[in-house]
């Protein structure tokens, strides 16, 4: 990966787009792996695992665990996966933690470069489908095996509402109603969030089914990393609202986690 | 084949100075002044949609006077080049120095290599964890670079203005109180009054959080001068 920056000022950028990313490609600035057909396959990544989303009352609250594993052990504990993508929307990720780290890197960048450039935000469905893209554009590493599936939910201005949104590997885009789960405990998860979930519900009861959800998660699958007292590791926790990406502060999940232990054993 | 006219160089920049002094003349100025948590900027503008004052970047702001497709032109360029630096290395490393310094650069070669200079000038504002860190580069039309200190008025009155503001100015003061002293002075140039809704007016302050650029709205601008 290449990361010589112009010294110049790009005055004359052939780039007719406010796309941060279209500028980077016109100077071979984008990120980019080039791997020889099956040659991903022999690769250990650390993937990143459980996250998930569910909407109530006034938006949407969003939770990953930390946990990073290698083929079958523990990679890294303390990841984080869920990310403000502007100040009125977040992103989480599942997969190849490497590329999908990048690939939020590059999404914040180039969300703040339109606002900037623009001096209004995208519209919440405009910052979705542009996740799409960049989710499409991984589609030859999905075929070696190195897969990001994220989830993006945002409060939409406009309509004056939450939204929450997910992908497939080919970059398909789908809008959810309800709930959404991603990652290898992705199923539990959202067995367990279709007998909780209810439509309307207060921030608080969200975001206490959303880390019962992980928790339960991680009760069944070895790979999603529950709340850990002991190491005082819990999961990483949002709300999106009209007032915009707030981010839980751990001693309120502590808390949480704590009574849903208890709650569970 | 025809011969060009012979014009010695000396004569050609001062054509090129005065054909951009008088462009930069016609247009209306802009005052940057520090107040006791960061920076305000404050221009007379009525349009909504054509800015004079943008952001740049986490703790830098862009102020530009004159032609506004030429300084817009360079708005985004500085966006840019501020943008691909922070992706490419990280927030900490986009500094205003070196982004003055290619403005300069840039303006420095319009200037002599272009068939038209730029009629503009602009105004690069960084600030940082203590006041100390404030730094106000200004860029002139053919790429010379200041750095001011306090407070900066850049456009068509600059001189009048800054003879102004060294008596207004107050060092430390409330963003309130900034904007009071600033707005008044304008409105003592120009010996009018002028009305919430014809000011463009932005700051960058310390306490805003990772991005520290935030529109003034007419409201607040009403509210601080009441």
């Amino acid at each position: 990966m290449s990361l010589e920056v112009p010294s110049g000022l790009p005055l004359n950028a052939h780039v007719p787009a406010d796309s941060f990313y279209e500028l980077l490609r016109s100077h071979s600035l984008q990120p980019r792996w080039e791997l020889s057909e099956g040659s991903a396959q022999s690769l250990a990544t650390p993937e990143a695992t459980t996250v998930l989303a569910l909407r109530y009352g006034d938006g949407v609250v969003m939770v990953g665990d930390r946990r990073a594993t290698e083929g079958h052990s523990i990679a890294h504990r303390r990841i984080q996966k869920v990310y403000p993508a502007d100040d009125y929307s977040a992103v989480a990720i599942a997969g190849t933690a490497g590329l999908a780290m990048e690939m939020v890197k590059l999404f914040q960048t180039e969300l703040e470069h339109y606002e900037k450039l623009e001096g209004a935000r995208l519209s919440l469905e405009g910052k979705a489908n542009h996740l799409a893209r960049m989710v499409r554009q991984q589609l030859p590493m999905a075929f070696q095996g190195l897969v990001v599936v994220p989830i993006f939910c945002g409060f939409d201005e406009i309509a004056n509402e939450g939204r929450l949104y997910t992908y497939d590997v080919v970059g398909g885009r789908y809008e959810e109603e309800d709930f959404a789960a991603s990652g290898s405990g992705g199923r539990e998860a959202k067995a367990f969030l279709r007998s909780v979930y209810s439509e309307g519900a207060s921030a608080d009861d969200a975001l206490r089914n959303a880390i019962a959800a992980i928790t339960a998660a991680a009760e069944q699958d070895t790979a999603t990393g529950g709340p850990d007292l002991r190491r005082e590791i819990y999961p990483t926790a949002v709300v999106v609202n009209d007032s915009g990406y707030n981010a839980v502060d751990d001693a309120h999940v502590a808390e949480i986690s704590q009574s849903v232990l208890e709650e569970q054993s | 084949m025809t011969m060009p006219f012979y014009v010695p160089p000396e004569q050609l920049m001062k054509d090129r100075a005065e054909f951009a002094q008088k462009g930069i003349a016609k247009g209306r100025s802009i005052v940057a002044a520090e107040y006791a948590d960061g920076v305000v900027m404050l221009a007379e503008n009525s349009s909504r949609a054509l800015n004079k004052i943008g952001e740049l970047y986490d703790q830098m702001a862009f102020a530009g006077v004159g032609k506004y497709n030429e300084f817009e032109a360079l708005r985004v360029a500085g966006i840019r080049h501020a943008d691909l630096k922070g992706y490419s290395y990280g927030r900490a490393d986009v500094a205003a120095k070196s982004l003055a310094n290619a403005y300069s650069q840039t303006l420095g070669a319009i200037f002599t290599e272009s068939v038209k200079p730029y009629e503009i000038e602009i105004l690069i504002v960084e600030i940082g964890p203590s006041p100390d860190d404030t730094r106000l580069f200004r860029v002139r039309y053919d790429g010379t670079l200041v750095d001011e200190a306090r407070f900066c008025a850049i456009g068509g009155q600059e001189d009048e203005l800054s003879a102004q503001l060294e008596n207004r100015y107050q060092a430390g003061s409330s963003l309130n109180d900034a904007i009071k002293f600033t707005a008044e002075t304008f409105e003592a140039v120009e010996d009018k009054s002028i009305g919430p809704e014809d000011w463009e007016a932005a700051v960058l302050d310390r306490t805003n959080g990772r991005r520290m650029f935030r529109r003034l709205s007419a409201d607040e601008i009403t509210a601080a001068r009441s």
